[in-house]
């Protein structure tokens, strides 16, 4: 049985797929045989991230009604030849994604010997929202140190804890990761933005990683490479960092605090 | 407000407004998380009755559920308006 992850929110725009992108390309890197969802029926997003989005084909929807296979809908990454993305369907309505559908898709990648699936959740808490929870056995939940944001994810832990298969059938808890995303240390030292404690002490979940505002996430998006792959920046090896956590191993946060500027830095920029 | 002030004006510091506010409304939240959807107008009825007595704010009604060893208590408190003599 492949292991279910689920990257949700509530609120949109906090980088749901930016973070499902990076974590599914972390797990293939660290030699895990990864399918990554996008759940977004009607607005397909993923594959632009992940740089396939002329490669779509087939997408779930199609392989939910059964006008296509699951090998011939999954798309194979450039990159890691145990990586593999489903599109959403931008034709489709909503309605088209069923339990019994998403049921079917989940069961298949098990059977293909997939370890892993994530499943990019759209905003919002209904029916797309709800199927990519639903089968989850971890929640990644992404949350920006903003108001809004906060609150929406306390929702979402809440119905990660009642509205899922685990819950429904007493199978123990889903587990849920708190990853903090857009964080500005030096914002936070200036007390204009909540930090990390503040958001874990409201939440009451401590944060399985903090990634750094960066400009390489725009990069990144903008180059279809997800932005884990970008090595140098401070948002990729943050993602990294996070994978190893999912993995099971300790990592210390780092780009919590603000960087102290070395001489070179200050006159040559970086 | 001098020129000098205008021009070093920064952000101020809200992290801690944000924390507050999001404390109390999350917490207040999660005790009807789950609860049954009349609770709502059920407190505003119950508000409307008191009304006829006492002149109470909107806030002064609470209304919470508990989940305590396989049964469930419906809390109700009212905040009465200090009393004032004469």
């Amino acid at each position: 049985m492949a292991e279910i992850i689920v990257v949700t929110s509530g609120k949109g725009g906090v980088g749901k797929t930016t973070s499902s992108a990076s974590l599914a390309t972390g797990l293939a890197q660290a030699g895990k045989k990864v399918a990554v969802i996008d759940f977004d029926v009607g607005l397909r997003n993923l594959d632009l991230i992940m740089g396939c989005e002329r490669r779509v084909v087939y997408d779930f929807i199609n392989v939910v009604q059964g006008e296509a296979s699951l090998k011939q809908a999954l798309i194979k990454d450039k990159r890691y030849d145990n990586l593999y993305v489903l599109a959403a369907s931008q034709t489709r309505d909503k309605d088209a994604l069923t339990q019994e559908g998403v049921e079917k898709v989940l069961d298949g990648l098990g059977a293909d010997g997939f370890d892993y699936v994530v499943c990019d959740s759209p905003a919002g808490i209904e029916k797309g929202a709800h199927l990519a929870m639903y089968f989850a056995d971890h929640a990644v939940v992404v949350v920006n140190p903003e108001v809004s944001s906060v609150r929406d994810s306390d929702r979402i832990l809440g119905l990660l804890a009642s509205k899922t298969r685990r819950a429904e059938r007493g199978e123990g808890p889903i587990t849920q990761h708190l990853l903090l995303t857009r964080y500005n240390p030096t914002r936070v030292e200036a007390g204009e933005m909540l930090s990390v404690k503040d958001v874990e002490e409201i939440l009451g979940i401590k944060v399985v990683g903090v990634i750094p505002e960066s400009e390489n996430v725009l990069a990144s998006s903008n180059a279809g490479v997800p932005v884990i792959l970008d090595e140098n920046s401070f948002a990729g090896q943050a993602y990294t960092d996070v994978v190893s956590r999912l993995l099971g191993q300790e990592r210390p946060l780092r780009f919590i605090e603000v960087q102290k500027k070395g001489f070179l830095k200050r006159v040559f920029g970086g | 407000m001098g020129i000098l002030d205008f021009l070093k004006r920064k952000p101020e510091a809200t992290a801690g407004v944000a924390k507050e506010r999001l404390r109390i409304i999350v917490a207040q939240e999660r005790s009807t998380r789950g609860a049954p959807d009349y609770l709502p107008l059920l407190r505003n009825e119950l508000l409307e009755v008191i009304r006829k007595y006492v002149n109470v704010d909107v806030d002064a009604v609470n209304i919470s559920l508990d989940r305590d060893s396989g049964h469930e208590v419906l809390e109700l408190s009212v905040a009465l308006p200090e009393h004032k003599p004469g």
